[in-house]
C-alpha cells in the first residue's frame, strides 16, 4: 500500500497569539510550532496500516517555509519513511485553492492508495484543501473520520455525524480527513528520533511541480484578535437579595431563559 | 566559554519533558498517595529509550552525552523524585560502572538488555548496619572453584525489588576487613533469578512514596565467578566510581525540583491575595522566590559544569560533590518555603509542594549524606584528599564506534 500524508506546521495549541504590524498575518516571534495535531492522527493511522501492510510506504508532503521541517521530522519521527517540502517565498499567504493545486500536483508525480489528511489545520481552521484535491485528483473524499478499515480492496470508514455513526464505503485511490478519536498518536521514541533525522526530506517548487497559477482566488483582508473577555461581576449583598438580583440579571440582561 | 545548550540538548529536553507531561504527571498524585511504584513505567520509558539515552550506540544505547542525562535527571524529577531515581539507579549507578569497569564479555551480556530497559540494574552498598561508613558493611564473597558464594544483608536499595540485575558489594578478604582496609572489598553482578537471593520493600517512608526502595538478602548465592566486576580488591573504588555518578544525577535532578516548587510558587503568588493584593506583591514572599530563582540557576550552573567535565573525560569527584550538596540543601530550602508561600494549602496534598517537600530530604542522606559531602569538600582543600588515578574511567563523549 501506498499513502500519503498531507501535514501543516502550525503554531502550538498553547501559544499566545498576537497579530503582526501588517495585520494580515501572526507575529511569529516566540512562537513555538508543532505538528497539526488533526494531521498527527493521519501519520498515525498510516504507520499502523504500514505496520499490518510491511510493503507498503508512507510519504508525508507538506507546504511551509524552513522552520516546516521541524513538523516533517515530527512525523517521520513517528514512522513516515520519506518527506517532501513544498515552498517558494511567493506561497506566504497562499489560499487553500492553491496549496491543494499544488498538493494534488505533488500527489500526481507519486504513487497512492490512500491519502490522510487532518479533518482541518488548526491555525486558520479552514478545512478546505483535502476536499479540493479530491475534485482535483478525481478520487473520493471522506471526510471526518474515526475509523479506518481496510478489507478487499476498499475502504470501510466511520464517521461521527450528530447522534449517530455513519458507516461509508469507498474504493482505493481515495482522500480521508481524519477526525480526533481516529487513533492515539504515538509518542516517538529516542531512536526513532535519531532515525527521522537521517530520512530524506525532498525538497520542490511550485515551478518543478509546474503549478504556475500561484493566485489566490480568496485574499485575507484583515486580523483581529477576539474581544477580550468582559471582566466577571460580583453581586453584593445577603445571600438571599444576591439570588433575587442574579435571576434579573440572567433573565433581562443574559435573557438565558 | 559557551553557556548555552545545544539545538540537540533542547530537543532531547523537550521530548523528556513530553514524556513525563505526558505518561507521569497525570498519576504522580495518586501513585505518591498510595506509596505505588508502577512497573509498566519502567516499561514504557524502556521502549521509548529513556533507560539506554546516554549510553554507547555499540551497546544498543542512544549515544546521547553526559549533559542529556544531566538534563533527562532534571524534568523527571520536575515530576518527581522518584522517576529521577530510575534514572540515578539504573545508569548511573548500575549501567555505568558496568560500562567502565566490566569486561567486554559482562559488557556485551548486560549492557544491551539494560539500554533497551528489557533488563533493570540497581546498586547494592547499604547494609542495616552501615551507609557512610563503607567499610563497615558485613556482606562477604568467598571463592569456591569457578564460583563465590555470597552472604549478607542490602538494606535501602532503591529499585530492589524490582531489579533483575544488582551490583553488590562484599568482602572477599576477611583479613583486611577486620582491618577495615577496603582493598578487601570486591564488586560482584548479581541476577534475580541467582538460588539465595530474595527481595522485599521498605514502607513508611517519608517521600519518594512513588518509587521503590527496599532490601535484598543474599544467603549462599552461588554465582560463577566472571561476574566479579573489576579485580579483586576493587569493589570500594568502584562503589565509589558508582555514587560519583549517581551524585551527578541527584545533583541535577535537585535543578528540577527546585524549578517545580519555582513554578508552582509563583502561579500561586499571582493568584494568591491577602491585604488586597497577591501575595507575590509582599517582599517577604518575593524574597522566597527569588531564593528559588537563584538556587535553580545556581544549581543548574554546577551540574552542567560536571556534565561537561564528564565528556571531556575529565574527573570530577570534587565538582559533583559540590553541585550534589549544593543542590540538596537548596532544594530543602525552596520545598520548604514553596509549602509557606502556599500556606495551609501548601500543607496539603492538593498542591505538589508538600511532595516536594518530603521528597527533598531523601537527596541529603543518600549517594554521600550532606556532611560526608562537606568532609569531602574540606579535605580537598586541606590536602587531606586527592584524586588518585583510576584503573578505569567514564568514557568520554563522543564514545568511540
Ligand atoms: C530513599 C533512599 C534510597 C536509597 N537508595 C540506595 C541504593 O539504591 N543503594 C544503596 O546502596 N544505598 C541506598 N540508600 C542508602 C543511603 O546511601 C544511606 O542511607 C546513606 O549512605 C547514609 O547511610 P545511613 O543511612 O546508614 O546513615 P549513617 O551512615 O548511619 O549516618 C547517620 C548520620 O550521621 C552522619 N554521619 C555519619 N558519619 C559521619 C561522619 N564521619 N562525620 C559527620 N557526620 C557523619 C550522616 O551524615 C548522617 O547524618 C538509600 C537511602 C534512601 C533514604
Amino acid at each position: 500500500m501506498k499513502i500519503l500524508v498531507l501535514i501543516k506546521q502550525v503554531p502550538d495549541t498553547e501559544a499566545q497569539i498576537k497579530i503582526d504590524p501588517s495585520g494580515k498575518a501572526i507575529d511569529e516571534s516566540g512562537i513555538k510550532f508543532v505538528l497539526n495535531p488533526y494531521d498527527e492522527f493521519g501519520v498515525e493511522e498510516a504507520v499502523r496500516i504500514k505496520e499490518k501492510n510491511p510493503d507498503s510506504t508512507v510519504t508525508a508532503v507538506t507546504i511551509g517555509p524552513e522552520r516546516s521541517k521541524e513538523a516533517m521530522r515530527s512525523a517521520l519521527a513517528m514512522g513516515a519513511d520519506t518527506g517532501i517540502k513544498i515552498w517558494d517565498d511567493s506561497l506566504a499567504g497562499a489560499d487553500a485553492g492553491v496549496k491543494a493545486a499544488l498538493l494534488a500536483a505533488a500527489a500526481g508525480t507519486l504513487e497512492y492508495d490512500i491519502i490522510f489528511c487532518g479533518k482541518q489545520a488548526i491555525d486558520d481552521d479552514q478545512g478546505a484543501v483535502g476536499g479540493a484535491i479530491s475534485r482535483l485528483l478525481s478520487v473520493p473524499f471522506v471526510s471526518n473520520v474515526v475509523k479506518v478499515d481496510i478489507s478487499g480492496g476498499k475502504c470501510i470508514l466511520q464517521r461521527e455525524v450528530e447522534g449517530a455513526s455513519e458507516i461509508v464505503e469507498c474504493g482505493m485511490p481515495c482522500i480521508i480527513s481524519a477526525q480526533k478519536g481516529l487513533n492515539e498518536p504515538r509518542y516517538p521514541s529516542l531512536i526513532n528520533i535519531m532515525k527521522a533525522k537521517k530520512k530524506e526530506i525532498k525538497e520542490m517548487t511550485p515551478a518543478g511541480l509546474g503549478v504556475s497559477d500561484l493566485a489566490s482566488k480568496t485574499e485575507l483582508v484583515g486580523m483581529e484578535p477576539p474581544p477580550s473577555r468582559p471582566p466577571g461581576r460580583i453581586i453584593e449583598g445577603e445571600p438571599a437579595q444576591a439570588a433575587v438580583e442574579l435571576v434579573r440579571i440572567l433573565r433581562e440582561e443574559i435573557k438565558v431563559f | 566559554m559557551d553557556f548555552s545548550l545545544s539545538a540537540d540538548h533542547k530537543e532531547f529536553q523537550e521530548w523528556i519533558r513530553g514524556f513525563a507531561s505526558r505518561d507521569l504527571d497525570p498519576g504522580i498524585s495518586e501513585a505518591d498517595r498510595n506509596c505505588r511504584f508502577d512497573k509498566k513505567i519502567l516499561a514504557r520509558m524502556g521502549e521509548l529509550g529513556i533507560l539506554g539515552h546516554c549510553l554507547p550506540e555499540k551497546y544498543n544505547g542512544g549515544g546521547l552525552d553526559y549533559i542529556s542525562l544531566g538534563l533527562a535527571s532534571e524534568e523527571l524529577e520536575y515530576t518527581d523524585t522518584a522517576y529521577r531515581e530510575i534514572l540515578s539507579v539504573h545508569i548511573a549507578l548500575f549501567c555505568l560502572p558496568l560500562l567502565s569497569w566490566g569486561t567486554d564479555e559482562l559488557k556485551n551480556s548486560y549492557l544491551p538488555k539494560c539500554a533497551a530497559g528489557e533488563k533493570i540494574g540497581c546498586f547494592g552498598l547499604t547494609e542495616p548496619d552501615a551507609g557512610s561508613d563503607v567499610v563497615g558493611i558485613q556482606s562477604h564473597a568467598r571463592r569456591e572453584g569457578g564460583h563465590y558464594i555470597l552472604n549478607g544483608q542490602k538494606m535501602w536499595i532503591s529499585l530492589a525489588d524490582v531489579a533483575d540485575y544488582f551490583i553488590v558489594f562484599a568482602w572477599t578478604d576477611l583479613e583486611k576487613k577486620k582491618a577495615r582496609d577496603h582493598s578487601g572489598m570486591s564488586a560482584f553482578l548479581l541476577e534475580r533469578c541467582d538460588p539465595g537471593i530474595s527481595t522485599g520493600s521498605i514502607h513508611g517512608k517519608l517521600g519518594v512514596r512513588a518509587g521503590n526502595t527496599g532490601w535484598v538478602s543474599m544467603d549462599d548465592v552461588k554465582i560463577p565467578a566472571d561476574r566479579l566486576v573489576g579485580n579483586e580488591g576493587e569493589g570500594f573504588k568502584i562503589a565509589m566510581f558508582g555514587i560519583d555518578q549517581g551524585r551527578y544525577t541527584v545533583a541535577a535532578g535537585s535543578a528540577g525540583l527546585i524549578r517545580a516548587c519555582l513554578d508552582s510558587s509563583v502561579k500561586y503568588a499571582k493568584e494568591r491575595h491577602t491585604f488586597k493584593v497577591p501575595t507575590g506583591r509582599h517582599q517577604l514572599v518575593k524574597q522566597m522566590i527569588a531564593g528559588m530563582v537563584e538556587s535553580y540557576e545556581i544549581t543548574r550552573l554546577l551540574y552542567l559544569k560536571a556534565g561537561w567535565m564528564k565528556n571531556e573525560g575529565l574527573r570530577c569527584t570534587l565538582e559533583t560533590s559540590i553541585a550534589k550538596r549544593f543542590a540538596c540543601e537548596a532544594a530543602e530550602k525552596s520545598a520548604s518555603n514553596a509549602v509557606q508561600i502556599h500556606g495551609a494549602y501548601g500543607f496539603s496534598d492538593e498542591y505538589p509542594v508538600e511532595r516536594h517537600f518530603r521528597n527533598c530530604k531523601a537527596a541529603q542522606i543518600y549517594e554521600g549524606a550532606r556532611e560526608i559531602h562537606t568532609i569531602i569538600q574540606a579535605d580537598y582543600a586541606l590536602g587531606l584528599r586527592e584524586d588518585k588515578p583510576l584503573r578505569r574511567n567514564l568514557p568520554p563523549w563522543p564514545f568511540e564506534r
